[in-house]
C-alpha cells in the first residue's frame, strides 16, 4: 500500500508502529501520512493512553524511543528534554540538584496498571493535569518555556524559548498544553524547574465531615500560612495510609506547609491555631512521612486495582459541597484534592443516567469534568470531555490551523476534531 | 522612525468614513462614536510615543453586546478594528490605523464581583492593574502581577500583553493569575474561556489569549486570581565590585534554593544617575548594584535574607545593607523606580530597550552592550530584573540630531539580536507591537510566524483586528525595537516605568 520509493530514510513504511530515534524520521512520518491522510495514534510510555476516546488510527507512532536530556541548567531553572524523556529519569536528573517539577506530575501507572507507571514528559504536557500544588504554583501549562514540534504537515515549529519572561508571539505553548496530542507532534519540551523546599511538613486533622474539611481547606488557603497541598478523604480510604504519626484511620483533612525548617514549625503551629484544633483533633508528618502521603495522594493510589471508573470534577471551590451532595450515591467513593476544587469521583457503575447527571451538574456549577478511568463498552458511546457548541466551534479551527487533515489522534479529544 | 510601514489605507474604507461613524452610531449610543479630528487626536498615540496615527473615528462601547454588534458590523463591511486599553502600552499594540475604528474600552471600568471564597476578582477590562489590589487588600489580599505602570495600566491591556512586573520570577507574569475571560471575536462571537475553576476543559483558549496583543478577540471581562498578602517583606541592597560577581550571586542564591520576590541589578551608570536624582543612599562606587527582597512568614525571609547576606559575601559583596522597616526598604526601590527620569536628566532622549537573557549571561551581555556602546559612541545604562532574566538598557541620544537617532536605532536593535543569541527573547513584558515586529525573524524562522499568522487566520479571516501589529510587514529584520524618550517627558511622565 505504501509507495516506499518516495521517501529518502531507511523507515519502512509497511510497518504500523513508527519507532522513531530521531526528529528527522518524525517529520518523514508525518509528512507522509500528511500526503496520503493516513490518521496517525501519538503515543509516548502508555501511561496515560487509555484517557481519551477510543478513535481509529491506522498507524501509531510511539516517540519511547525519542529520548534524553538535551540540555539541563540548574541555575537558570530549566531542562529541555527530548518528548519521549520518562517523568523518572527526569526526577532523578533533577533531585541530584535539590530541584523538582513543582507541578507534581501525576502517576496514572497505579491506576491503570497497577504499578507505577509516570509516563513521558511529551504524555504530561499534552494532558495537562497537574498534581496537589495545583493552587499554588499552577498547572503543568505555566511551567512550559517553549517547545518544538511537528504540525500536521510535517513542518517544524516552535514557540516560546528557555527563559521564564517572554512575549515574542502567540504562546503556542499553553494551546499544546492539554492538547492530547491532537495538534501537534510535540518533539522538543523546556520546563521550568524549581528548587525542592528545604522541608515540609502535613497537618493532618482528623474529621470525617466533607463539610467541616471544606471549611479547614478554605480557611487555610486564605491565611497567610502559604499552604501547598490542601486534600480531604472520607472515613472509607482513611485506612489506606499506615503512617506512624497518623494516629487514627478515619477520614481525614491533610494541609501540606513547605519551607525552610524554622518557617515550617512556625506556620504549623500558627494554623492549628488559627483554625482552632484540640490537641487531640489533629496530628502532624514528618518530611519523609509527608512525602509518601503526597506522592499517594496525587498518584491516585486509593484507587490502585480499583475496577471502578473514575471520573475528575473541576469546580470552584465555593460549588464543591454542592456538587458532591448533588451526586453522592451508594456506591460513590471520592476524595478532595487541590484544596478542595478538585474532586475525584469513582461510581462502582456509570452508566449514562449517572453520567448525564455529572454532567449537568458540574456545569450548573460553572465546572467541567473529564472522565479518565471508563469501561471499554460505556466508552463508545460515552463523553469523555465537555465543551460548549461555541467553544467546539472555535476548536475545530484551531485544530485545523495546526492539523488541517486531522491526522493526528483524530476524535480522541471529541468526534471531529 | 516615522516613516514605520502599516498595512496599506483601503480608500474605499475612507471615503464611507460618514456613512460608517452614522452606522455604527446607530449600534450604540452616538456621543460615544467619536470622528472630529479634536475628539480623535487624544487617542493617536499609546505609550509608545514615537509613533502617531489618527483613527478613523473611536467608538466606546458600555456593554459586551456593543462590543459584539460593532465588531460583527466591521467584520461584514472589512472595516479594521483596533483595540485600546488604558493606552499606556510601550510596544504601540493600539497604535490607529487611519482607516481603522478604534475600539476604545475605557467605559468598561468597573470591578463585577470580589469572590474571597473562591479567591478571585471578577472584574471589567479597563479596570487598572492597581484598582484590583486596592479593591481586596483591606482583607489583606492583593493580586500578584505588578507592572510598573499598574498605577495606571488596565486589566484587560495586561491580558493582551501578558505584562509581567518585578514579581515575575515568584509569581508568575498575567497568564499564570488568570482563571478566565470574557472575550468577543472578530465576526461578534462572544464566549468565555475559563471562569472561577482552575484549568478549562478543551484547549487552553485562554492561554492563546493571553499575550495575542489583540489579534485575536476583544476582552470584555477577566477573572484573576488573588494571593495572601505576605506577612513580611524585606530587602537587602547590595554593593559588588564587578558585575561577574553580582551574577555569581544571582545564580547561586537561585541555586541555593532560595527563590526571591524581586532580585534587581543596576549597573554603576544606573545606580550613580538614579542617586543622584532619588538620594537612595545606593553604593556608587559599586560596579553594580543588586536590590534582593523576599516575602513570606518572618521565619522564612529571615531565613533566606540570612542565606543572600552569605552568598553575596562569598562573592566579594563590597556593601550590604538589609531594610529595617517598611519605609527603609521602599527607599531602597524609590531610586530604582526613578530610572526613567534619572536617565533624562543625562541626555536629551534616550531608548528603554526590553529584552531577555538566561541570568547566567548577564556578563557576557553587558559586556557586548559596552562594546556597542564604544562603537556607536552613545552612553547606555542598564537595569536589569535578574530574577527573571528581563534586560533593560538606556540608550541616551539626541533626537534632533538624525545621525544620532539612527545610531540609537542600530545599536537597540544588536542588542536585542544579541538577547536572541544568547538563548533570551526579543521581549520580555513589553510586547512585541509595532515597535519589534520586524525583529521576529530574528527569533523564528518562516514556519514559526506562519504557523502563528495560520492561527490568526482561523479566527480573523479578513485580518482585520489590529492588522499590521506583532507579525512583519516588511519580512526584513529592520532596526526597530525600544520605548522612545524625549527630554524626560514620556506620555505619562508620572507613572512609573519598567
Amino acid at each position: 500500500m505504501e509507495e516506499k520509493q518516495n521517501f529518502q530514510t531507511s523507515l519502512d513504511f509497511n510497518q504500523n508502529i513508527f519507532k522513531p530515534s530521531t526528529r528527522e524520521e518524525i517529520v518523514e512520518i508525518v509528512k507522509n501520512c500528511y500526503k496520503k491522510s493516513i490518521p496517525l495514534e501519538i503515543s509516548g510510555l502508555q501511561s496515560k493512553n487509555k484517557i481519551g476516546r477510543n478513535f481509529q488510527a491506522e498507524k501509531t507512532l510511539d516517540l519511547s524511543n525519542y529520548k534524553g536530556i538535551i540540555d539541563y541548567k540548574p541555575e537558570e531553572l530549566y531542562i529541555k528534554v527530548k518528548a519521549g524523556t520518562s517523568i523518572s529519569e527526569i526526577e532523578e536528573v533533577l533531585k541530584k540538584n535539590n530541584q523538582q517539577l513543582a507541578f507534581e506530575p501525576i502517576d496514572f501507572g497505579y491506576l491503570f496498571s497497577g504499578e507505577s507507571n509516570s509516563g513521558s514528559i511529551g504524555g504530561v504536557v499534552a494532558c495537562n493535569f497537574a498534581g496537589s500544588r495545583r493552587f499554588k504554583v499552577g498547572s503543568v501549562r505555566d511551567h512550559l518555556l517553549g517547545f518544538q514540534g511537528i504540525n500536521g504537515k510535517g513542518e517544524t515549529i516552535k514557540s516560546g524559548g528557555t527563559v521564564v519572561k517572554n512575549v515574542t508571539g502567540y504562546d503556542l505553548c499553553k494551546i499544546l498544553s492539554g492538547s492530547f496530542g491532537t495538534l501537534t507532534v510535540l518533539t522538543e519540551i523546556s520546563i521550568k524547574v524549581l528548587p525542592k523546599p528545604e522541608t515540609s511538613k502535613t497537618l493532618i486533622i482528623k474529621n470525617p465531615h466533607v463539610k467541616k474539611a471544606l471549611d479547614y481547606l478554605g480557611q487555610s488557603l486564605s491565611s497567610s500560612t502559604d499552604p501547598s497541598g490542601g486534600v480531604f478523604y472520607p472515613d472509607y480510604f482513611g485506612k489506606n495510609f499506615i503512617l506512624n504519626d497518623l494516629t487514627h484511620d478515619g477520614g481525614l483533612t491533610g494541609i501540606r506547609i513547605e519551607g525552610p525548617m524554622n518557617s515550617v514549625d512556625q506556620r504549623i503551629n500558627r494554623l492549628s491555631k488559627e483554625l482552632a484544633l484540640i490537641d487531640n483533633e489533629f496530628s502532624v508528618l514528618d518530611s519523609v512521612q509527608t512525602e509518601i502521603f503526597w506522592n499517594k495522594t496525587k498518584n491516585l493510589e486509593v484507587f490502585k486495582n480499583s475496577k471502578s471508573n473514575l471520573t475528575r470534577v473541576v469546580v470552584p471551590i465555593s460549588e464543591t459541597l454542592q456538587v458532591i451532595q448533588k451526586l453522592k450515591k451508594d456506591d460513590l467513593n471520592y476524595f478532595i484534592d487541590w484544596g478542595g476544587s478538585l474532586i475525584w469521583m469513582a461510581f462502582d457503575h456509570l452508566n449514562s443516567k449517572i453520567l448525564s447527571e455529572i454532567k449537568e451538574t458540574t456545569k450548573n456549577h460553572h465546572g467541567y469534568y473529564t472522565l479518565i478511568k471508563i469501561e471499554d463498552d460505556f466508552k463508545a458511546s460515552a463523553d469523555i470531555f465537555t465543551i460548549d457548541p461555541i467553544k467546539y466551534k472555535i476548536s475545530e479551527k484551531i485544530k485545523k490551523s495546526f492539523d488541517p487533515k486531522r491526522i493526528f489522534n483524530p476524535g480522541k479529544m471529541y468526534t471531529g476534531i | 522612525m516615522s516613516s514605520l510601514q502599516m498595512p496599506k489605507v483601503d480608500g474605499s474604507i475612507l471615503s464611507k468614513k460618514d456613512k460608517i461613524v452614522s452606522d455604527i452610531g446607530r449600534i450604540i449610543n452616538p456621543k460615544n462614536v467619536l470622528s472630529h479630528p479634536d475628539e480623535l487626536r487624544p487617542f493617536e498615540t499609546d505609550g509608545l510615543t514615537a509613533y502617531r496615527q489618527m483613527p478613523m473615528a473611536v467608538v466606546m462601547p458600555e456593554t459586551v453586546k456593543e462590543v459584539s454588534s460593532i465588531l460583527k458590523y466591521c467584520n461584514d463591511n472589512k472595516v479594521k478594528v483596533v483595540p485600546r486599553g488604558a493606552g499606556t502600552g510601550l510596544s504601540g499594540g493600539s497604535l490607529p490605523l487611519e482607516d481603522c475604528v478604534l475600539m476604545a474600552m475605557g467605559k468598561f471600568n468597573k470591578i463585577l464581583e470580589i469572590d474571597y471564597e473562591n479567591r478571585c476578582v471578577v472584574t471589567q477590562p479597563c479596570v487598572t492593574n492597581l484598582a484590583i489590589t486596592h479593591a481586596v487588600q483591606d482583607k489583606g489580599f492583593y493580586y500578584a502581577p505588578d507592572p510598573s505602570s499598574q498605577i495606571a495600566c488596565s486589566i484587560g491591556g495586561n491580558v493582551a500583553e501578558n505584562s509581567g512586573g518585578v514579581h515575575s520570577l515568584k509569581y508568575g507574569a498575567t497568564t499564570n493569575n488568570l482563571l478566565g475571560i470574557e472575550v468577543v471575536l472578530m465576526d461578534g462571537t462572544i464566549t468565555k474561556f475559563g471562569g472561577k475553576a482552575m484549568d478549562s476543559e478543551g484547549y487552553d483558549f485562554l492561554g492563546l489569549m493571553t499575550g495575542s496583543e489583540g489579534l485575536l478577540g476583544v476582552i470584555t471581562e477577566v477573572t484573576v486570581k488573588i494571593l495572601k498578602s505576605p506577612e513580611i517583606v524585606k530587602a537587602a541592597l547590595i554593593g559588588f565590585p564587578t558585575i561577574e560577581d553580582a551574577g555569581n550571586c544571582v545564580a547561586e542564591i537561585i541555586a541555593e534554593g532560595c527563590i526571591p520576590a524581586g532580585m534587581e541589578i543596576m549597573d554603576k551608570a544606573l545606580t550613580k544617575a538614579t542617586n543622584d536624582y532619588s538620594k537612595a543612599g545606593y553604593p556608587t562606587d559599586a560596579e553594580a548594584m543588586m536590590i534582593v527582597e523576599f516575602d513570606g512568614t518572618e521565619h522564612e525571609v529571615e531565613a533566606y535574607i540570612e542565606k543572600a547576606k552569605q552568598i553575596a559575601e562569598k562573592n566579594n559583596s563590597s556593601s550590604l545593607k538589609v531594610s529595617k522597616s517598611n519605609e527603609e526598604r521602599l527607599k531602597f526601590w524609590a531610586g530604582r523606580k526613578a530610572a526613567f527620569p534619572a536617565c533624562g536628566v543625562l541626555a536629551p532622549d534616550y531608548m528603554c530597550m526590553d529584552g531577555s537573557i538566561p541570568r547566567g549571561k548577564l556578563a557576557e551581555v553587558l559586556r557586548e552592550i559596552t562594546r556597542l556602546s564604544k562603537k556607536y559612541d552613545l552612553p547606555v545604562a542598564n537595569a536589569f530584573h535578574a530574577g527573571d532574566g528581563n534586560l533593560h538598557p538606556l540608550i541616551m541620544f539626541d533626537a534632533n540630531d538624525k545621525n544620532s537617532l539612527k545610531k540609537c536605532e542600530d545599536f537597540g536593535a544588536d542588542i536585542l539580536k544579541y538577547c536572541v543569541k544568547v538563548g533570551g527573547a526579543l521581549t520580555g513584558e513589553h510586547g512585541v507591537g509595532i515597535e519589534k515586529r520586524e525583529l521576529m525573524c530574528e527569533a523564528f524562522n518562516d514556519k514559526d510566524i506562519q504557523q502563528q499568522l495560520t492561527i490568526k487566520v482561523a479566527l480573523d479571516p479578513n485580518s482585520l483586528l489590529n492588522p499590521g501589529k506583532v507579525y512583519p510587514i516588511l519580512r526584513k529584520c529592520a532596526e526597530e525595537g525600544r520605548v522612545h524618550v524625549h527630554g524626560g517627558k514620556t506620555k505619562f511622565p508620572d507613572i512609573p516605568r519598567f
